[in-house]
């Protein structure tokens, strides 16, 4: 099954990109503003306006962004988000319009059909994508380190993960890629080598075509996008295709890049140890 | 200690005045006060150290003649536990928020235990900060109360209400829950400038050793906590202002051949009081030193919720085992910083001769006071 988008879905080159952070006083726990905050700057950096739009609880979504972002809260706030998320539906409509939506920790369990609260309470899910959460006999906290599926051509993701949920995706739908350290999804799905072009191992996170859209979500939590800027460019080009490359001439943008080498290197030294 | 001997410890705070400070950001500074203005009353039994866990509370009981007040910082999850145990006249609850995100990662837990607890301490007078939501639920708990403005800058962790789960509304320095009758109670006690505190509507001018205003509110907190014992304010202002070093806060120390102030933040909120008050000195290089031990959390997300933005001009030097993290965080800020292998080269780095201003996580400041010569 292909991962990409039929080609011409969506204009590229928007004026403004626009970048929808989703509730971020509920889906906020683990600096998930940087998300946000990463993919406008880059974006600035390949030559293409972004602007980040903050939607408050209680406001409802804008069916007009272009990336959509979902990030980690604890179970109240996760259960009140799903909720608004599902009202009215326009989450759905804007990916199947051509949106990218990237949704971590408890952003990947809301946007499947089902997933835990407290005390044994199922939650539903705002159902755009089939992937259902039930709660882990322990906590997974710790390193999370993800081989990305071969054929999406990205390096290894570093990131940290903090989550009970486990995650099974439903039949033909594609992890981002396979756990190298830690926990990920967890459901005991396991892809052998070779198949769907993934190193073999237990699946981690989604990608998902849906619609004119694309779906990817992870248990990389918080600012993921920090230690993985080639998947933060990877989603902008997703979101707006022929989008130029990075601005070598601009200072802050190399000072970005030598920054996020630097810290790839210190996680690849930490991660492998232990 | 405490599995063992729950009777050792209940016997050890019979007869005395014993107050409680827990919260996730200040009980150690607020202990200190509270401690100081009860000085000239006689002692204190009071475990500044930070060894605020059950054996540390024993101790600091233990060590102290049998009718001396005691002051006990106590960990926010183990207060449930020891409280009941020593019967405190008051208890002083600080704040909740996150601070190691791969621990106790449930602040309205936290705030349900407190609550709790109310219930079973019938005798006592809880001295609570209206700035924070979840402090308010949980002191609602509690039948008796003095409420005191002492600030709460940190509000990404009391956006949905303690009590319904509805949304949390801020305006004009106060809050109210959307959905229910929850909102911020009227302080009778009220830090509002650096140097001003307000009781029962009468101001009373302060000047603190400790800076910045998080620690005037610190000072609100701890002289409704005395008030409850019977103290004047004003009487206890005076020895509460000369603290000015606690458990190496605000030492100055000399780091790479520079006097440097040693600067102690372990989470976003605690960031965010350090920050406003290194705006106090906008010409003073930084060396921020990070770990991300298991002490202060293995999980360094939080860096992004911080607004580091702020550092804008400065001169800045990032060191630690977790720098590369500060590093990503700050570029994206478009702020320029060097890299070094250990704290004294970084503040050999800085520009010019004068102090600078080292910001540190839990380990990263141990580490540092320990190489200055420890505790005094």
């Amino acid at each position: 099954m292909s991962v990409r988008r039929a080609a011409g879905a969506r204009a590229a080159h928007p004026s403004v990109l626009r970048i929808a952070s989703v509730y971020p006083e509920l889906l906020g726990t683990y600096g998930d503003g940087g998300n946000a905050a990463i993919l406008a700057t880059r974006a600035g950096w390949r030559g293409q306006p972004a602007e980040v739009v903050s939607v408050q609880a209680g406001d409802p979504l804008p069916r007009d962004c272009d990336v959509y972002l979902l990030g980690g809260g604890e179970d109240e706030p996760q259960a009140l988000a799903a909720a608004g998320i599902s009202n009215g539906q326009a989450l759905g409509a804007a990916v199947d319009g051509g949106a990218v939506l990237f949704a971590v920790c408890a952003g990947l369990q809301i946007i499947g059909t089902s997933f835990p609260g407290t005390d044994g309470k199922v939650h539903a899910g705002a159902g755009l994508v089939d992937l259902v959460t039930t709660p882990g006999a322990t906590r997974a906290v710790g390193d999370l380190v993800v081989d990305p599926r071969s054929e999406l051509g990205l390096d290894v993701l570093y990131g940290y993960e903090n989550h009970r949920g486990r995650t099974s995706l439903g039949v033909g739908l594609d992890p981002l890629g396979t756990v190298r350290r830690g926990i990920g999804n967890g459901a005991g799905q396991r892809l052998v080598g070779g198949t769907r072009g993934l190193t073999g191992g237990d699946v981690e996170g989604i990608w998902a075509a849906r619609g004119a859209g694309l779906v990817v979500g992870t248990y990389l939590h918080g600012p993921a996008l920090a230690q993985n800027p080639q998947l933060a460019d990877r989603l902008l080009d997703e979101a707006a295709p022929g989008l130029a490359p990075m601005d070598s001439s601009d200072a802050r943008a190399v000072a970005a890049d030598r920054a996020a080498a630097a810290l790839r290197a210190a996680r690849a030294g930490q991660t492998s140890r232990g | 200690m405490l599995a063992l001997q729950p009777a050792l410890l209940s016997r050890l705070a019979a007869n005395r005045d014993v107050v409680v400070v827990s919260g996730t950001n200040g009980k150690t500074t607020t202990t200190k006060l509270i401690a100081a203005a009860l000085g000239d009353r006689g002692l204190v039994a009071s475990n500044v150290g930070g060894a605020n866990m059950t054996a540390g509370v024993a101790t600091a009981l233990a060590a102290k003649p049998r009718t001396a007040p005691a002051v006990l910082e106590v960990d926010e999850l183990y207060l449930p536990r020891v409280a009941p145990l020593v019967a405190p006249k008051v208890v002083v609850l600080l704040n909740i928020t996150r601070d190691q995100l791969d621990r106790s990662n449930e602040t309205r837990r936290i705030a349900a235990v407190w609550r709790a607890l109310g219930g079973e301490l019938a005798d006592a007078t809880v001295v609570a900060n209206v700035d924070d939501p979840l402090v308010v639920w949980a002191a609602l708990g509690f039948s008796r109360r003095v409420w005191v403005a002492a600030g709460q800058r940190w509000a990404l962790d009391a956006t949905v209400c303690p009590a319904c789960g509805g949304l949390l509304i801020r305006a004009d320095g106060g809050w109210s829950c959307k959905s229910c009758d929850l909102c911020r109670p009227e302080p009778s006690v009220v830090a509002t400038r650096f140097d001003q505190i307000d009781i029962d509507a009468v101001s009373l001018p302060v000047r603190l050793a400790l800076p910045g205003l998080v620690n005037t509110g610190n000072a609100a907190i701890a002289l409704a906590a005395v008030g409850v014992l019977g103290m004047e304010p004003a009487e206890a202002l005076v020895p509460m202002s000369e603290v000015s070093d606690v458990q190496g806060r605000y030492r100055e120390i000399v780091l790479g051949g520079r006097p440097a102030r040693l600067l102690l933040a372990k989470n976003p909120a605690g960031w965010l009081e350090m920050l406003e008050l290194l705006d106090e000195t906008p010409a003073r290089p930084l060396v921020i030193h990070f770990h991300a031990r298991i002490a202060d959390g293995r999980d360094p997300s939080w860096i992004w919720d911080v607004p580091l933005d702020r550092l804008a001009g400065r001169d800045v030097h990032i060191c630690g085992e977790r720098a590369e993290d500060v590093g990503v965080r700050l570029a994206y800020a478009g702020i320029a910083y060097e890299l070094h292998g250990d704290p004294a080269a970084a503040a050999a780095a800085c520009a010019g001769d004068g102090p600078i201003d080292v910001l540190a996580t839990y380990t990263a400041f141990r580490e540092l006071l320990t190489a200055s010569g420890g505790l005094r």
